[in-house]
């Protein structure tokens, strides 16, 4: 089982919703998000274009987070998600550093926190908070290795790529261009 | 009272009851500190609503956990408002509920023997006897018609009753005269027929949508930009004509980024490649419509080459987006818009609109707009409502002859007495907006104010208007309430309710209830012959065969459609419509009965002065207007509005990215707060945009006070529409100031 998630650029009007659900899905204080939102202008007017998605942890193949970690807090835990164990964090945010995604900060309780696929509500058969909240319907989760799931399928047929390949983290978010 | 002023008064010394109620989120978090299942474990609660964060009333469930905490609002998946997905306020709703900055107990303005205004904090009896006094003695010495309502949002329904009971049915929103009433006007005109909300576009199966400075995305419009996307995975065409690079532009085919106040131009253009090249539906056409010989003639000459000098859209765009469109047809969609009030001609803009729809013989057609089915519900039974004397009317004589709702810049303007008329009005009632805002020209509002023997405001939050009221009353959230229930149009009709999902905060209480009350001390108790909300809603639902308990189950309900209403035309249908002709007027001869064009004509508008730039505003997908500037939810996704600017102006001005400057206006105005530059290729060098509701200058606003500002304050000029009123807003220039001018600005 690999767990991955696609998002359409095509569709993605940048509203922040998956933000907020996020936020109010799981406890994420006010002032602090798992998932945020990156608008990419090129051109000039009136020839542009103008890419808008909504970026969270890539739940990489080859995390330099977990590698980094000395307490073993960050983990590799079922269908390839990375988990913080917030008992076992000592704050030291060697993990913030290491991320190239800028993808992990430091709750107020002192623990690291980010994005969990939401593992929670996966494990209930239900989706991610913020793909069940975006209008757009432009976010596809699921497994990649059973070729009917939403994310399979749309990997097929659409043009897609990842953030900054080159670090070589192997990204499990593709972004649909 | 006697208020040859009325100083605006910042809301103090509240919440002192707050302790025991604030600080539930912490203690939330600290419960479900290690395990998010035990989270999910604790929301038990499920109550049903309809969000009332903006006007799409989408319905949903809120989720609360065992200590009766929010936790969650979460849409209804059998909703057609929003198919499951609230959009980013409807899932922030919670932070108006949260909101540690709310109303918390009734006011009355008092004046200390020092001569200074403020606030005390009253009784819910002592606030409403004191309004039932003053509305009696205006009753008795100008007639209860002086007295108006100024409304946005459900409550309004209630506050409608009494004021009908009390005796005035000057009744306003300015959500008609500052924003969508010129597209219902001109929809009246050609189809019979106004739109209504939720507009009735067939999104979700159209071939090509055209946005005309529609920014759907911008605007969260839940199903239309659920739909919007719908419709890009179905390859539609998308064509926006917007002078700002918008999401939507981002996001389509075309764009035509059209020079400022030329659409007329353009949309002729398009009507006469139409006719020209027969890209028309030819039997929709001459079955059903009025005029088209007529508009003809009137087209003839407005070839895109004669659009290209106007607008700055080359002639083979124009061509090639009009042969689009006929492709499509009847599955096309030239999309109405809802803020509408721009430049004085909208009700004729917007009847190109509707005539370029004929054309392409969209309405009530799949693809294009489809017939929406309503499910209605009776009205609790009560006398019949006096009839009053006269009405906003009556001020102005002969004029906005086809408004089809009351103007509530109509209302302001005649506050102030003036020689002309003898219809002043002397009380206002305002209902969940903040008319300092929503209403052109603040220095015009202000001045109405003054002339008040009563202003009476209802609100969640202490907003601007707030501090001009004599009496403010805490409303509860939608969170916290019952309302009337909701019926919609749409393609299937449903019913939803909002019930509440908490008690109260603090003294706050919800407009069924105060209405109910001031209507028992005015002696209206034949009009409200019930003990409570639920009571009435009760009989309503028994009467659509539901009944409270079986909504508190669904939340919505899907209700079945009355025989024969269908959702398109049959093909060859004889449809009578309901026009003089009975027919789709291309040529409106309600217009011309009334001495306007029957065919809309282009007229050039104002062009910025050497140094200014045109300021266009517009929404931001986490926010509605200004009531939710201060939610400690939304505001964390966006706290400040920024100007955004071209870097060939940042480069003349030598501004830099998230510099700070004052605006000013060509009337001399100067925005009260600094706003942020945002530099960007995404708007045209002789227009600025910044999106509306920010610059606050109530201080209780801890999270929106003096961030951004105000593009209400710098909206002097107005071009009012002469069919139905409508206040143009967008003739107003701004230039920029880096350091804070001497002048200041009307807050
Ligand atoms: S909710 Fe969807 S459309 Fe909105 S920003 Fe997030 S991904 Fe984009
Ligand atoms: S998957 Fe869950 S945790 Fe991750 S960004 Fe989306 S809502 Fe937040
Ligand atoms: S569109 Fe958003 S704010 Fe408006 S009613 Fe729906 S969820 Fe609420």
């Amino acid at each position: 089982m690999r767990y991955a998630m696609a998002i359409d650029t095509k569709k993605c009007v940048g509203c922040s919703d998956c933000v907020v659900a996020c936020q109010t899905e799981n406890d994420v204080p006010i002032g602090y998000c798992r998932d945020w939102i990156v608008e990419v202008t090129d051109g000039t007017y009136p020839q542009l274009e103008t890419e808008i998605r909504s970026e969270r942890c890539n739940q990489c193949d080859n995390s330099p987070c977990v590698r980094c970690c000395p307490t073993g807090a960050s983990h590799y835990s079922e269908g390839g998600i990375v988990l913080v164990t917030p008992e076992k964090c000592i704050g030291c945010a060697a993990c913030i550093q290491s991320c190239p995604y800028d993808a992990r900060y430091t709750h107020p309780k002192g623990y690291v926190d980010k994005c969990t696929f939401c593992i929670h509500r996966v494990k209930k058969g239900m989706e991610p908070s913020c793909v069940a909240v975006c209008p757009t319907k432009c976010m596809y989760f699921g497994d990649l290795d059973d070729p009917n799931s939403a994310v399979s399928k749309v990997l097929k047929t659409r043009k897609y790529k990842v953030l900054a390949p080159e670090a070589g983290t192997k990204p499990n978010v593709y972004y649909l261009i | 009272m006697k208020t040859s002023r009325r100083d605006f008064i910042r809301i103090s010394a509240l919440g002192l009851g707050a302790l025991s109620i604030g600080g539930s989120s912490i203690k939330a978090a600290g419960k479900t500190l290690f395990s998010k299942d035990q989270l999910n474990k604790l929301m038990m609660k499920r109550t049903s609503t309809y969000c009332e964060v903006c006007f799409w009333k989408c319905a949903g469930w809120v989720y609360s956990d065992n200590d009766g905490n929010i936790k969650k609002v979460i849409g209804h998946p059998d909703d057609p408002h929003c198919n499951g997905r609230l959009c980013p306020r409807g899932t922030g709703g919670v932070g108006m509920y949260n909101d540690e900055d709310r109303l918390k107990t009734p006011l009355i303005r008092v004046t200390g023997e020092d001569g200074k205004q403020t606030f005390r904090e009253a009784s819910w009896d002592e606030a409403l006897s004191f309004i039932a006094e003053k509305m009696k003695k205006i009753a008795a010495e100008h007639g209860p018609e002086c007295v108006a309502l100024f409304t946005h949002g459900s409550g309004g329904k209630f506050w409608g009753h009494l004021l009908k009971a009390y005796g005035s049915n000057n009744i306003s929103a300015p959500s008609y005269a500052q924003c969508r009433g010129p597209r219902e006007v001109a929809w009246i005109g050609t189809f019979g027929e106004e739109l209504g909300s939720p507009e009735p576009t067939d999104i979700r199966d159209t071939q090509c949508l055209v946005l005309i400075g529609s920014h759907i995305g911008e605007n969260m419009h839940n199903g239309q930009i659920q739909e919007m996307s719908d419709a890009i995975d179905k390859k539609a065409t998308i064509i926006t004509v917007d002078p700002r690079f918008s999401t939507a532009a981002s996001h389509s085919k075309y764009w035509l980024p059209i020079k400022p106040a030329t659409d007329i131009a353009l949309l002729l253009s398009w009507m006469h490649v139409l006719i020209n090249e027969g890209w028309y539906d030819k039997d929709y056409v001459a079955k059903y419509t009025y005029g088209f010989d007529q508009l003809k003639e009137h087209v003839k000459d407005f070839t895109p080459e004669w659009a290209y000098g106007i607008t700055t859209i080359q002639p083979d765009v124009i061509r090639k987006t009009a042969r689009e469109m006929f492709n499509a047809a009847p599955s096309v969609i030239v999309h109405p818009g809802r803020h509408v009030t721009w430049y004085g001609d909208d009700t004729q803009r917007l009847r190109c609109v509707a005539i370029l729809n004929a054309l392409l013989g969209s309405w009530g057609r799949r693809g294009g707009f489809y017939l929406g089915i309503e499910t209605t519900i009776p009205g609790f039974p009560h006398p019949e409502y006096p009839k009053p004397k006269k009405t906003w009317r009556d001020a102005f004589p002969g004029q906005f002859v086809l408004a089809d709702l009351a103007l509530a810049n109509g209302i302001c303007d005649a506050t102030i007495p003036a020689a002309s008329r003898d219809c002043s009005f002397k009380g206002w009632i305002v209902n969940g907006t903040n008319l300092i805002f929503t209403l052109p020209d603040i220095r015009n509002t202000k001045k109405a104010i003054e002339n008040l023997e009563l202003l009476v405001v209802i609100d969640t939050m202490p907003m601007e208007i707030t501090g001009y009221a004599d009496v403010v009353l805490p409303e509860c959230t939608y969170l916290e309430r019952y309302d009337e229930i909701r019926t919609s149009k749409h393609r299937i009709p449903t019913i939803a309710l909002r019930e509440p999902a908490a008690d109260p905060k603090w003294d706050s209480k919800p407009g069924w209830w105060m209405a109910k009350e001031l209507g028992h001390k005015l002696g209206l108790d034949e009009y409200f012959k019930y003990k409570d909300i639920e009571e009435v809603l009760e009989w309503q639902l028994n009467k659509v065969g539901s009944s409270l308990d079986e909504m508190k189950r669904l939340g919505v309900k899907k209700m079945k459609p009355e025989d024969g209403q269908l959702l398109y035309f049959e093909p060859g249908a004889d449809i009578e419509f309901s026009t003089a002709s009975g027919k789709i007027e291309l040529y409106a001869t309600s217009f011309s009965d009334e001495g306007f064009d029957p065919l809309p004509k282009y007229t050039p508008h104002p062009e910025p002065p050497q140094g200014f730039y045109r300021l266009n505003y517009g929404r931001a997908p986490m926010h509605t207007f200004s009531r939710t500037a201060n939610n400690p939810n939304l505001t964390d996704l966006m706290d400040e509005n920024t100007v955004w600017v071209n870097p060939k102006v940042a480069k003349v001005w030598g501004l830099s990215n998230e510099q700070y400057v004052w605006l000013e206006n060509q009337d001399g105005i100067v925005s009260s707060f600094p706003i942020k530059v945002r530099i960007t290729e995404r708007i045209r060098w002789d227009s600025v945009y910044m999106v509306h509701g920010f610059g606050h200058k109530n201080e209780k606003l801890t999270r929106a006070h003096g961030r951004g500002a105000s593009d209400s304050e710098l909206i002097t000029t107005v071009m009012v529409d002469p069919i139905m009123g409508g206040t143009g807003m967008r003739g107003n220039f701004v230039t920029f100031h880096t350091e804070k001018p001497a002048k200041g600005g009307l807050l």
